[in-house]
């Protein structure tokens, strides 16, 4: 009883004197740090402790003489987020905690483009919406204004300036009336970032077709097909003649070729021959020859 | 111990005794895969003529079947066998025979005319053709005489072909993940209709590809019940022309089997389109397109390949409008003979009995694949 007592109240003076002699730790960080750039630590206390800095996807671990400044070399932490230093002493830790914002500067962006292929004339019709990032490729969420450009083979440019907002900018854009491929830039500084856009020509507009006479049967052929801004239809596009008799009728399914769509049907006397492509109709013959 | 030693023996007797009775009395379907004859071969009337000859061409045992013609000195054993599978490599040249019918028509002491049906079976359903053979005694035996169908010849000629086609390169690893991709096909359903029958409910339309390049389409549909939860989900699987051509159409079909249109709220309908490679021949005309009345309604016509490129298997789909414009149905045909350049080959498509007095007018699409073309 008496041997428990002793180790009882000697287990207390240790814990009472460890109390007395333990170190006083302590750190000071900055409130922040921009991505990349070099940065320091203070800290107080003798004797020697280890310093770690926790971040998103990045530890770093430094030995430091307490009291001294620990100097974080320009590009040690590189990812943007919150981070914890903590400073480990042999009996003691101190933790506290910084912001790594991205860095001032751009240094990359990243634009989508949509659609990359669509027809001529659409209002609002292309849309673009650009991202931007730093060297390490954090997202600078301050605003930056952001330049699109959309230029037609013409050379005809819709140019608009867009500031970031949370680190996007976005901006719609009208497809001209001339089919071609355009090129859709978005700017920033120095750094810039190129989409193809494809216009390609509407519906067929004012679809014509002629007919003739050729040995036994009826050549037809339809004009030039055009869309309504007058951009030629691209070859492979389908055009449907249909030849109604009295006891029938035929139909054939005809790829434009060099702009017109051609091909011979039987010659049935009083059938009436139409054409159309797709939802659009064209005019109607009556053949009596 | 006594018991398992009996038991074994009753066993080992009984495989033996099985084996015994299928070799002495075998099975005729066992034969046929064993390669060997029926054992009743006696042609001792014309039905049983004809009958063996079905049977030879169901077990394509061609030689068989050619030397128990007596016309054969008219076609050589190819050309028979050709007249069956197809000159070139049609859905023929893949069926097999899965049962055949035969009909007297007509019988005297020295001749007479049967009605041979054979009962094709493919991957894409089956198809019947019917022939009707002479059969002519011979001693005391019936042998039949095989109305042979030469493919027509086309003369050595060139065709010009304009050869349009379409490639595709889709983006890479290495691109910049803002990079976008080309565009899919843009596709739009400007008709849909569902039409309650008598196994279901049917839901037919018609696809337009509105864009500038081929597309390869699908459909399915999902049948919402009036709280808006999922019933079923199906596709259009074959009922439509899956590859399309910048403004072309193809109707389609979608069966839900065992469902009423009553307990169906609304329909989701979702096109699908994909970027493919393809080219713009051959082009087909449909030709002498009639529509027939019942009985027996139907959409017969003739096919025109009008390119120089044999296609060797072509797929008619007609959809049927309603005075109004409104479709009615869509039915399908496959050709199974290979379309020759400029040689008409004929198709018939029938129309349900209740639906042939509403439908006004028609529209026929063809489907077409080549062997080793993209199509």
């Amino acid at each position: 009883m008496r041997s428990r007592l002793a180790f009882l109240l000697s287990g207390l003076a240790v814990a009472t004197l460890q109390l007395a002699f333990a170190e006083d730790l302590s750190m000071s960080l900055p409130k922040s740090v921009e991505a990349g750039n070099a940065f320091s630590i203070q800290s107080t206390g003798s004797g020697k402790a280890a310093l770690y800095i926790i971040g998103p996807g990045q530890v770093l671990k430094r030995d430091v003489q307490l009291g001294e400044t620990t100097l974080f070399p320009a590009g040690s932490v590189y990812n943007a987020g919150h981070y914890i230093a903590v400073l480990a002493g042999d009996s003691s830790t101190e933790s506290d905690s910084f912001d790594v914002l991205p860095a001032r500067k751009p240094g990359d962006l990243s634009f989508l483009a949509r659609p990359s292929r669509l027809q001529v004339g659409l209002h609002d019709g292309i849309t673009g919406a650009v991202y931007v990032f730093d060297v390490y490729h954090n997202l600078i969420t301050g605003p930056t204004p952001v330049s699109f450009e959309l230029s037609d083979p013409s050379g005809t440019v819709q140019k608009r300036i867009v500031a970031t907002r949370n680190g996007a900018a976005w901006t719609a854009m009208d497809s001209t009336t001339q089919q071609g491929i355009d090129k859709f830039v978005a700017r920033l500084g120095e750094i810039s970032s190129t989409r193809i856009v494809d216009q390609v020509p509407g519906d067929p507009c004012g679809l014509k077709m002629t007919a003739r006479q050729s040995g036994k049967g009826v050549r037809l052929a339809t004009d030039p097909v055009r869309d309504c801004n007058g951009n030629a239809v691209p070859d492979g596009t389908i055009v449907t003649f249909t030849e109604s008799y009295s006891n029938g009728q035929s139909t054939v399914d005809v790829p434009l070729k060099h702009g017109v769509a051609e091909i011979q049907m039987p010659d049935h006397k009083g059938a009436t021959i139409s054409v159309a492509s797709g939802v659009v109709l064209g005019n109607q013959i009556r053949w009596d020859k | 111990m006594n018991q398992g030693r009996i038991f074994a023996a009753l066993l080992g007797a009984t495989t033996l005794a099985l084996v015994v009775i299928g070799t002495v009395w075998p099975v005729r379907s066992a034969v046929a895969y064993a390669g060997g004859q029926g054992l009743l071969r006696s042609s001792s009337t014309p039905e049983e003529a004809v009958r063996n000859l079905g049977n030879d061409i169901r077990d394509q045992a061609w030689g068989k079947a050619y030397a128990s013609l007596v016309n054969k000195a008219q076609f050589t054993e190819p050309e028979f066998v050709h007249d069956l599978t197809g000159y070139y490599p049609s859905l023929r040249t893949y069926a097999t025979l899965e049962n055949f019918d035969v009909l007297p028509l007509h019988a005297s002491a020295d001749a007479a005319k049967i009605e041979l049906k054979l009962h094709w079976s493919t991957v894409v359903g089956t198809f019947v053709s019917v022939r009707d053979l002479r059969v002519v005694r011979n001693g005391d035996r019936w042998e039949p005489e095989w109305p042979i169908v030469k493919e027509p010849m086309v003369p050595p000629q060139v065709i010009a072909v304009n050869y349009l086609r379409w490639d595709v390169i889709y983006r890479g690893p290495g691109d910049d993940w803002g990079a976008q991709d080309v565009e899919s096909p843009h596709v739009r359903i400007v008709d849909m209709h569902p039409v309650e029958r008598a196994d279901g409910v049917v839901i037919l339309g018609e696809l337009l590809n509105e864009d500038v390049v081929p597309a390869y389409v699908s459909v399915t549909a999902t049948l919402l019940s009036k709280n808006q939860s999922p019933i079923a989900t199906e596709g259009s699987f074959d009922k439509i022309s899956h590859l399309l051509l910048p403004k072309q159409v193809t109707p389609f079909l979608i069966k839900f089997p065992n469902v009423a249109l009553s307990e169906v709220g609304s329909i989701r309908m979702t096109p699908q389109s994909a970027l493919i490679a393809a080219s713009a021949d051959p082009v087909i005309e449909i030709d002498d397109e009639h529509l027939n009345p019942a009985p027996g309604a139907s959409l017969t016509g003739q096919l025109i390949n009008q390119s120089g490129q044999v296609v060797n298997i072509a797929h008619v789909l007609g959809t049927f409008y309603d005075k109004t414009g409104q479709v009615v149905w869509v039915a399908d045909e496959y050709i199974d003979r290979a379309l020759l350049p400029q040689t008409p080959a004929p198709f018939e498509i029938y129309i349900p009995e209740d639906l042939a007095r509403s439908v006004s007018s028609q529209r026929t699409v063809i489907a077409t694949y080549s062997v080793g073309g993209s199509q």
